[in-house]
């Protein structure tokens, strides 16, 4: 047990194995380094190819327009990038393993037999092998686009530098300096932005208000007819949301919808300019959200309000508590600590709401100086600028912008969630 | 005396609240019904009480000749179907990995997750665009379903994780005890007690893509690959009200079975909702 003083295998596994297998020779674990060996030979003749090649695409994007095609170039350059990655992380391991090995000898443990670590094997990488499926899909379909999108952002990728007949260059932070600088650019964006918040604020709270309210109303216990109010009121929830929301874009049309042939001319009031004129059109849409959003809430605050004991409003009233009273004390502080999480969903949930703003009016009306629309918030935005202008570097650079503030609103929920903090959560 | 007359103006106020909202939900749910028995084809001339209601748009939907309605139901159908089927194994995968072991990776894989499903998976819609043009998978189902799929696991991961974990762990020791392996300690002991949490799941990744618009959007691009939002988007999109009664009979037949299925799971889907996030 004292023959740490004297060996030094650890450091000389670890050191070994700087060429992969050969610290697991030096411990006598044959079977394992000539894994890692194999491994390491296959992986440079069946890689080497794709990563010179990835990595020549990746600096450069091409050199010879029509023959290199840079976004392909870009496209390949991630694989490489991922197989580089992948490829280092199993060098680690190799690394790690001759030198704990090491470890082991060096405090006078006997190493596993190939037997044991067969086994070994079987037991720790199970959850590996349970979550591969799923990590390897996300690694495809969400890992990669964020990559893509994160380094398109460096690009100058638009309809002028567009493959195959152009090339695509790196230019930098260039796209963010536009952003920022460019007059059409800069006032655009903070337009969009300003309205992003107000809307997500807007809508959010409006449909939190309206949901707990409700909610509460139909609460009262000498109420009639709950269960009618709570499944009507629960509809808007169930009726797929791109549905409701063309049907309000009939009803808001501006000559032949309803809302201004027959509603307000039956309470005498001029036909409203609801989708041409901008500050209609966001009016409309808060109102529509709320509608759309309001049951989800309601439903939830139910549960929260069916689980309040009574004890505390019987308290109350021997203190002569008034019904205001009993709200803010009792009432909302419960609701709003048991559904405090997924509120903060639905804030980021209309941050993003593309549906809304897209099928309603598509992001209209349009703005004199401007390159979004009205109502356009930062997701539709981009999808315009992706999908008709063909501004993909700087609809890459926005959606950065936009990923950064969500993420910054996620950390900071995560951080607030005490849950993580339990030893065994994490 | 006064506890009576407050309690009766309490409850009238109170009841002429709801009958004001009841009527703001049920408004446009029954102008809707109205528009689609209009004999009419325009928004112009449709009433929400006709004088001669038809059924003719209905019978026009499921005419294979001039609609491509019953198509797009289909293709609706059976990509929430396969959506659901591989989010809920893979689901269960993930979720029982990270809530029954303890491996190198774990902790940040949950963060990873948990930053994932904040972000939606089609902020990074040019990057989807070009890279399902890339690969051949533009205009397909696949591709569309793999998007799904992949869109779905982060947050249905945390949900499965968050129940599984107040599934207590001596059962599975007890079973390893008597010599069971992880995979059947995973298919007899755990998943038979997950049956709650696998409907809600199951339910969430139907519902999805069923009432997803703008990816499907991005994907497909031949009329008869559409799915039901992209379609009525362009019955009604192509020239506004003209075709308005059609698209409301669609509607009216896409929304119905939805509403039913809702209102039937809406239990399940309020406390895999609170189970989730009170927990994560």
């Amino acid at each position: 047990m004292n023959s740490n003083v004297t060996t030094k295998h650890r450091k000389n596994a670890g050191l070994l194995s700087i060429i992969p297998g050969f610290g697991q020779f030096y411990n006598k674990q044959f079977v394992k380094g000539i894994i890692f060996l194999v491994l390491t030979v296959a992986f440079f003749s069946s890689f080497s190819q794709t990563l010179n090649w990835g990595f020549w695409g990746l600096i450069t994007l091409g050199e010879i327009p029509i023959l290199d095609h840079s976004i392909f170039l870009l496209i390949d350059g991630i694989i490489a990038l991922l197989v580089a990655i992948i490829g280092l992380g199993i060098y680690a391991f190799n690394i790690y393993d001759a030198f704990n090995n090491g470890k082991k000898r060096d405090e006078g443990f006997l190493l596993n037999s190939v037997r044991e670590q067969y086994h070994n094997l079987l037991d720790n990488g199970f959850p590996y092998l349970m979550i591969s499926p799923g990590f390897l899909l996300l690694i495809f379909v969400v890992i990669f686009p964020i990559i893509f999108v994160i380094l398109l952002s460096f690009t100058n990728y638009d309809l002028y530098h567009s493959p195959p007949a152009k090339l695509v260059d790196w230019v930098g932070i260039q796209n963010y300096i536009d952003i920022f600088k460019l007059d059409l650019w800069r006032s655009t964006f903070f337009g969009v932005l300003g309205w992003t918040i107000v809307w997500t604020f807007g809508a959010t709270t409006l449909q939190v208000a309206i949901g707990v309210f409700l909610a509460v109303v139909i609460n009262q216990k000498d109420l009639k007819g709950k269960a009618f109010f709570r499944t009507i009121l629960i509809l808007p929830w169930a009726v797929p949301a791109f549905v409701s929301i063309l049907i309000f874009s009939g009803m808001f049309n501006e000559s032949f919808g309803v809302v201004n042939t027959q509603i307000l001319s039956m309470l005498g009031i001029d036909a409203i300019p609801w989708m041409t004129e901008e500050v209609w059109t966001r009016l409309a849409l808060i109102l529509i959200q709320s509608w759309l959003g309001f049951p989800f809430i309601f439903a939830m605050t139910t549960g929260v309000l069916q689980s309040i004991p009574e004890e505390l409003y019987e308290a109350a009233n021997v203190d002569g508590a008034s019904l205001f009273q009993k709200f803010r004390g009792i009432t909302l502080p419960m609701v709003l600590y048991a559904t405090a999480p997924i509120l903060i969903t639905q804030y980021t949930f209309n941050f993003n709401n593309f549906n809304v703003i897209f099928l309603f009016n598509g992001g209209g009306p349009a703005i004199p100086g401007q390159n979004a629309g009205g109502t356009d918030i930062l997701i539709s935005w981009i999808y315009q600028l992706t999908m008709t202008s063909g501004q993909y570097g700087k609809a890459a650079a926005i959606t950065m912008l936009l990923s950064l503030i969500v993420v910054a609103v996620a950390l900071w929920q995560f951080k607030r969630t005490n849950s993580f903090k339990e030893e065994d959560m994490m | 005396m006064t506890n009576k007359t407050e309690r009766i103006i309490r409850l009238s106020v109170s009841y002429l609240i709801l009958l004001i909202a009841v009527i703001i939900v049920i408004y446009p749910l029954l102008w809707v019904i109205g528009s689609s028995l209009n004999p009419g084809q325009s928004l112009s001339g449709s009433t929400m009480f006709p004088e001669d209601p038809t059924f003719k748009h209905y019978m026009g939907l499921f005419d294979t000749e001039k609609s491509n309605y019953v198509l797009w139901y289909l293709n609706s159908m059976k990509i929430s179907l396969i959506t659901m089927v591989f989010a809920v194994i893979s689901v269960a995968f993930t979720g029982y990995a990270f809530s029954r072991y303890r491996f190198i990776g774990r902790k940040n894989g949950l963060l990873t997750f948990l930053v994932l499903q904040m972000i939606p998976n089609f902020a990074a819609l040019i990057a989807i665009f070009v890279l399902a043009n890339r690969t051949g998978l533009l205009d397909t189902h696949a591709g569309l379903i793999l998007i799904y799929v992949g869109g779905q696991i982060p947050m249905n991961t945390w949900l499965m994780k968050g129940y599984l974990d107040t599934i207590p762990k001596e059962l599975d020791e007890s079973a390893r005890m008597d010599g069971a392996g992880h995979l059947r300690i995973f298919w007899q002991i755990i998943m038979p007690l997950s049956k709650p949490i696998i409907a809600v799941v199951a339910l969430f990744s139907f519902i999805a893509p069923f009432g997803d618009f703008i990816l499907a959007r991005i994907m497909l691009r031949s009329e008869e690959k559409f799915t039901m939002g992209v379609g009525l988007y362009e019955l009604v999109s192509k020239q506004f009200g003209n075709e308005f009664t059609t698209f409301a009979a669609g509607s009216v037949l896409i929304a119905i079975p939805i509403t039913i299925l809702f209102l039937s799971f809406q239990k399940y889907f309020i406390s895999g909702l609170t189970a989730g996030g009170t927990k994560g």
